[in-house]
C-alpha cells in the first residue's frame, strides 16, 4: 500500500494543514509520496522535502498553475495518477483548499471520497465527525482506491529534519480550465483566523451590542486570540458573519475558547467541543455553556471583561 | 437564465441529534426536519438573482423520501417556480450517487446554473457540488459569499477561502455552493405559502433512473462524541487566570 499527499502551499511556503495530513497518510501505509501542485515552487519544494514520512516528492512546475483553482489542479493530479497505479489512498487537508479540490478527484476515478477523517483504524476504515461532530462515525470505504479529506487538528504535524528525494513531472501537454482567476484579498486582520487560532475569543448575545465587542478586543491583543461570535449575536448584527463559531459557522478546535456571554446552544456547542479547553463567563449559573466548560465564572461580563484585561 | 437549486431535509439545527442505541445512525424520528440552511442560503441566492432579473426560473430540486416534499414546498414559498423531488425509499444515498442524480435531472432540464449549499449539517460531507461539477464537466464555484452576473453572462463568483477572499469568474452552465456569508435566507410570508400549494411539483422516482445505489462507503456504527470531563465553577477573574496558566497552560 502506498499513500499519495496533496500538498497545499501558496507557492512560496507549505500549509501546516499538509504535514498533519502525511502524519494520517503515514498511519495507513508504510510508504507516503506527495504531490505539490503550483508554479515557480522553490522555496515550497525545499520546505516540502524537509517532511519526515515522505519517500519522494513530486512537482508539477508549470505557468499558469499559480492559483489553486480545483479544475486545473484536479485534471494534472488526475494525469499525475495515470502514470502511478500503485497509489492506495490520496490524501488531502479537509481544508477549504481541499474540500474544493479532492471530490474532483474522487468523482473522476469513479471513487466515493470519505471526507474529514478524524482518526484511522486500519487501511479502509476511519473515523469522521457527523453533525458537527455531535456524533462520531466509524465508516469503510470499499472502494479500489481511498480518497480521503484528513482534519488536520486531529493529527500532529510530522516532523521536517529529512531532505527527500525530488522529481520533477513534465505535465505540459494538460490542458488549463477557463476558468479565471480575477483576485485573492488575504484578510487583513492582525488576528489568527478562526479555524487556525489557538485562542479563541468570542461573544454571544449577552454582549448587548457591537460596540461592547470592543471589551473583548484587549483580551484578544493580550492572548493573541481570534475573535469569533455566537450565532445569536450575529444575527442581532452585533458582528458581521463571517465571525459565527457553530453547527451552520466554522467550526473550531482552539486550544483555549473563551466564551463570553453565550449561553450555549446546541449549534454553538457542536462547534466548539473539539476545544483543549473551554472557559465561559455568564451571569446566568444556569447557562448550559457551563456544563461544557472546563472553567466557568458566573459574573456580570461587563465587571468582568476590564479586570481581565488587566490582569492578564 | 434558469437556475437549478438543490435542497436537503434535515434535522432542523436547533435540535440536539441523538445517537440511536444500536449504534446504527442517528435518530430521525420525531424530530422537527428543515431545510439545510446552508441550501436556505442557495435558494435565497436564486431569488434574488431572480429578482434583479437575471434568472427567470428557477426549480427546486430534493431528493428523498415523500416527506421531502416539505423541503421543496418551503423553497417555492421562499420563490422557487416549481419543484422537482427524485423519489426514495428514505435510504442514505452516498454523495458520488447525489451528484449523478442530480445530473440526470440537470440533462431533463438544462439549467444555466445549479446553486446548492456547501455542505449538509447532517453528514458534513461538502462533497456534492463538487461532484455535480465533475460529472458534468462544468465550471465550479464552491463557498461563494459573492455572486455577480455579468452582462455576457460569465459570473464572478467571491469565494471564502481559509485565510481570505478568492474572486473567479466562470462561465455557465456551472455549480455555485453557497457559504454563510452570502445572504440572509427570508422567511416565506404566509400568501406565499398559500401559493407555494398550488406550485407543481414532479417526482421522478429513483429507480428509472438507473443508477446503482449499492454503498460504496458503509457506516459500521455510529457513536456519541467523548463526554468532556466536568468543569469546575471559579470564583474570581485571579482564580480564573491560574486555572488557564497553571493548570491547563493555554495562556
Amino acid at each position: 500500500m502506498k499513500a499519495l499527499v496533496i500538498v497545499e502551499h501558496n507557492n512560496k511556503s507549505i500549509k501546516t494543514s499538509t504535514f498533519s495530513t502525511i502524519t494520517a497518510a503515514s498511519q495507513i501505509c508504510e510508504s507516503v509520496d506527495a504531490l505539490i501542485v503550483g508554479n515557480q515552487l522553490q522555496e515550497a519544494v525545499d520546505e516540502i522535502k524537509k517532511a519526515n514520512d515522505v519517500k519522494k516528492v513530486y512537482v508539477i512546475d508549470k505557468d499558469g498553475l499559480q492559483n489553486p483553482i480545483a479544475e486545473n489542479l484536479s485534471t494534472h493530479i488526475l494525469e499525475f495518477l495515470k502514470t502511478k497505479d500503485e497509489y492506495t489512498h490520496v490524501l488531502t487537508p479537509s481544508s477549504t483548499f481541499g474540500k474544493n479540490l479532492s471530490p474532483k478527484i474522487a468523482t473522476k476515478l469513479d471513487v466515493q471520497q470519505i471526507s474529514d477523517i478524524i482518526k484511522v483504524f486500519d487501511s479502509d476504515t476511519f473515523e469522521r465527525p457527523i453533525y458537527a461532530g455531535n456524533a462520531i462515525a466509524k465508516v469503510k470505504s470499499n472502494e479500489k482506491i481511498k480518497i480521503l479529506t484528513v482534519r488536520p487538528t486531529c493529527f500532529e504535524p510530522c516532523g521536517q529534519t529529512s531532505n527527500v528525494e525530488v522529481e520533477n513531472v513534465n505535465l505540459e501537454s494538460v490542458d488549463l480550465s477557463s476558468v479565471s482567476f480575477v483576485a485573492y484579498d488575504e484578510s487583513k486582520s492582525d488576528r489568527p483566523e478562526l479555524t487556525s487560532a489557538k485562542v479563541i475569543i468570542s461573544g454571544g448575545r449577552g454582549m448587548q451590542n457591537g460596540d461592547n465587542f470592543k471589551l473583548l478586543e484587549g483580551i484578544a491583543d493580550k492572548l493573541g486570540a481570534a475573535m469569533g461570535a455566537s450565532r445569536a449575536a450575529v444575527d442581532a448584527g452585533f458582528v458581521p458573519n463571517d465571525w459565527q463559531v457553530g453547527q451552520t459557522g466554522k467550526i473550531v478546535a482552539p486550544d483555549l475558547y473563551v466564551a463570553v456571554g453565550i449561553s450555549g446552544a446546541t449549534q454553538h456547542i457542536a462547534g466548539i467541543k473539539d476545544s483543549k479547553f473551554i472557559a465561559s463567563i455568564n451571569k446566568d449559573e444556569e447557562a448550559p455553556i457551563f456544563k461544557f466548560s472546563d472553567y466557568g465564572l458566573v459574573a456580570d461580563l461587563f465587571e468582568i471583561l476590564p479586570e481581565l484585561e488587566k490582569k492578564l | 437564465m434558469k437556475a437549478l437549486v438543490c435542497v436537503k431535509r434535515v434535522i432542523d439545527y436547533n435540535v440536539k441529534i441523538r445517537v440511536k442505541t444500536d449504534k446504527s445512525g442517528v435518530e430521525t424520528e420525531n424530530v422537527k426536519m428543515s431545510m439545510n440552511p446552508f441550501d436556505e442560503i442557495a435558494v435565497e441566492e436564486a431569488v434574488k438573482l431572480k429578482e434583479k432579473g437575471v434568472i427567470d426560473e428557477i426549480i427546486v430540486l430534493s431528493i428523498g423520501a415523500d416527506t421531502s416534499q416539505e423541503t421543496i414546498r418551503t423553497g417555492l414559498a421562499m420563490g422557487g417556480d416549481r419543484g422537482v423531488l427524485v423519489k426514495t425509499n428514505g435510504q442514505e444515498i452516498d454523495p458520488l450517487n447525489v451528484g449523478k442524480i442530480i445530473k440526470s435531472v440537470f440533462d431533463k432540464e438544462s439549467p444555466d446554473m445549479v446553486i446548492l449549499g456547501k455542505q449538509a449539517i447532517d453528514d458534513d460531507c461538502n462533497q456534492t457540488g463538487q461532484i455535480l461539477s465533475s460529472l458534468l464537466d462544468c465550471h465550479q464555484a464552491t463557498f461563494a459569499s459573492k455572486v455577480e452576473v455579468n452582462d455576457d453572462k460569465t459570473i464572478n463568483v467571491t469565494r471564502e477561502v481559509d485565510g481570505g477572499l478568492e474572486t473567479i469568474k466562470i462561465s455557465i452552465p456551472c455549480v455555485i455552493t453557497t457559504d454563510l456569508r452570502l445572504n440572509e435566507p427570508r422567511y416565506a410570508s404566509l400568501p406565499n405559502i398559500m401559493k407555494a400549494k398550488q406550485k407543481k411539483i414532479d417526482i421522478l422516482d429513483i429507480n428509472e433512473l438507473n443508477i446503482d445505489l449499492k454503498r460504496r462507503v458503509e457506516t459500521i456504527e455510529v457513536n456519541e462524541p467523548p463526554e468532556r470531563k466536568p468543569g469546575v465553577i471559579v470564583n474570581d477573574v485571579d482564580s480564573l487566570i491560574d486555572k488557564l496558566k497553571n493548570e491547563a497552560n493555554v495562556i
